[in-house]
């Protein structure tokens, strides 16, 4: 066995989460990206992006994961999403008002419609998932660490 | 909007005071003046909603500081003057019991909402936006500044768990065993 197969939970697991990580992530995006046409949007599609994340780790264990995503990006994506939704709301001024919603229309039931709400859906999904993914790494390395401490 | 005004001059006040003010306790109760007032300014501008979130969350608060401020617990009686304390909560009581029978009769019906708002979003909530979900065209276009909101709960949320469980600055338990051993 590899050293890669010493970590994380059995190859029953390992084996079904390969399968089904990817289709999780898809999913997400599907809902993220169709926020503005069918129930969905931003806060569930980054939700369901962190959690095929999350899967990841329980099943590979954490060096795995961070592997696909450091903790530098995580916390960069967070940023960069609050900073993006206030930049949307920012533009707004551009034509008159806060949060105007400044690019056109489109027509309706099209994926690229609805102007900014797909962007703030992209920004607000970035924030969410990346703010649940830092929590939920903060806490699983804050146990390794006092667990090996005790050691 | 003259009370407006008002309400501004004296939550500007109060902040002021409580900035300047030396006592804890002082600058607390300041502090809990400024959010009552700001509870008010949401009343008087049509955002009861609003206001009564700040009520709560600005009670919860003040108590909160309050209780952080003060070192040692009050004295709290429960002998004596049972009867006065008895009749000034029957009167209180009685009081809030009938305003609130006055204003409730000024809510619509059950099951009969007046759907102001929510009729306009309807109606042209396709039209305006372009977005076939009508909750999304609420929640990032009508009302995108309380999404704003939420996504600044989260990311102070996300800040606080990740200041509490960081490694950097955080001292090990007999360092801390140490210090007070010496003090």
């Amino acid at each position: 066995m590899s050293r890669e197969h010493e970590q994380g939970m059995s190859v029953i697991v390992k084996t079904i989460t390969r399968l089904t990580v990817g289709l999780i992530l898809l999913y997400g995006i599907y809902i993220l990206v169709h926020g503005h046409i069918s129930p969905g949007g931003g806060f569930p599609g980054g939700i369901i992006i962190a959690l095929s994340f999350i899967h990841l780790m329980l099943a590979y264990g954490k060096d795995a994961a961070l592997k696909k995503l450091p903790r530098y990006v995580t916390s960069f994506l967070e940023g960069f999403g609050a900073l993006m939704f206030l930049a949307i709301a920012l533009l707004g001024f551009s034509g008159g008002y806060f949060f105007l919603n400044f690019i056109s229309k489109g027509e309706p039931f099209k994926l690229f419609s609805a102007g900014t709400i797909l962007l703030s859906n992209l920004a607000i999904s970035l924030k969410v998932g990346a703010g649940l993914f830092a929590i939920f790494v903060a806490l699983i390395l804050f146990r390794f660490d006092d667990e090996g401490e005790e050691e | 909007m003259l009370e407006l005004y008002i309400l501004l001059i004296f939550m500007i006040i109060a902040a002021v005071v409580a900035v300047e003010v030396k006592d804890l306790l002082s600058s607390v109760i300041a502090v809990g003046a400024v959010g009552l007032g700001l509870c008010i300014t949401f009343l008087v501008l049509k955002a009861p909603d609003v206001a009564i979130t700040q009520l709560v969350v600005e009670i919860l608060a003040l108590i909160i500081l309050i209780r952080a401020t003060l070192k040692k617990d009050l004295p709290f009686s429960t002998t004596g003057r049972w009867f006065l304390n008895t009749l000034i909560t029957l009167v209180f009581v009685a009081a809030f019991l009938s305003v609130a029978v006055y204003a409730l009769r000024d809510l619509p019906p059950f099951g009969e909402p007046l759907m102001r708002v929510a009729k306009t979003y309807l109606k042209e909530g396709l039209s305006e936006t372009g977005a076939a979900n009508l909750v999304g065209s609420v929640i990032l276009d009508y009302r995108a500044y309380d999404t704003l909101g939420e996504a600044t709960v989260l990311f102070t949320a996300v800040i606080g768990v990740l200041t509490l469980v960081r490694k950097v600055g955080r001292k090990k338990e007999a360092a801390v065993a140490r210090e007070e051993s010496d003090e």
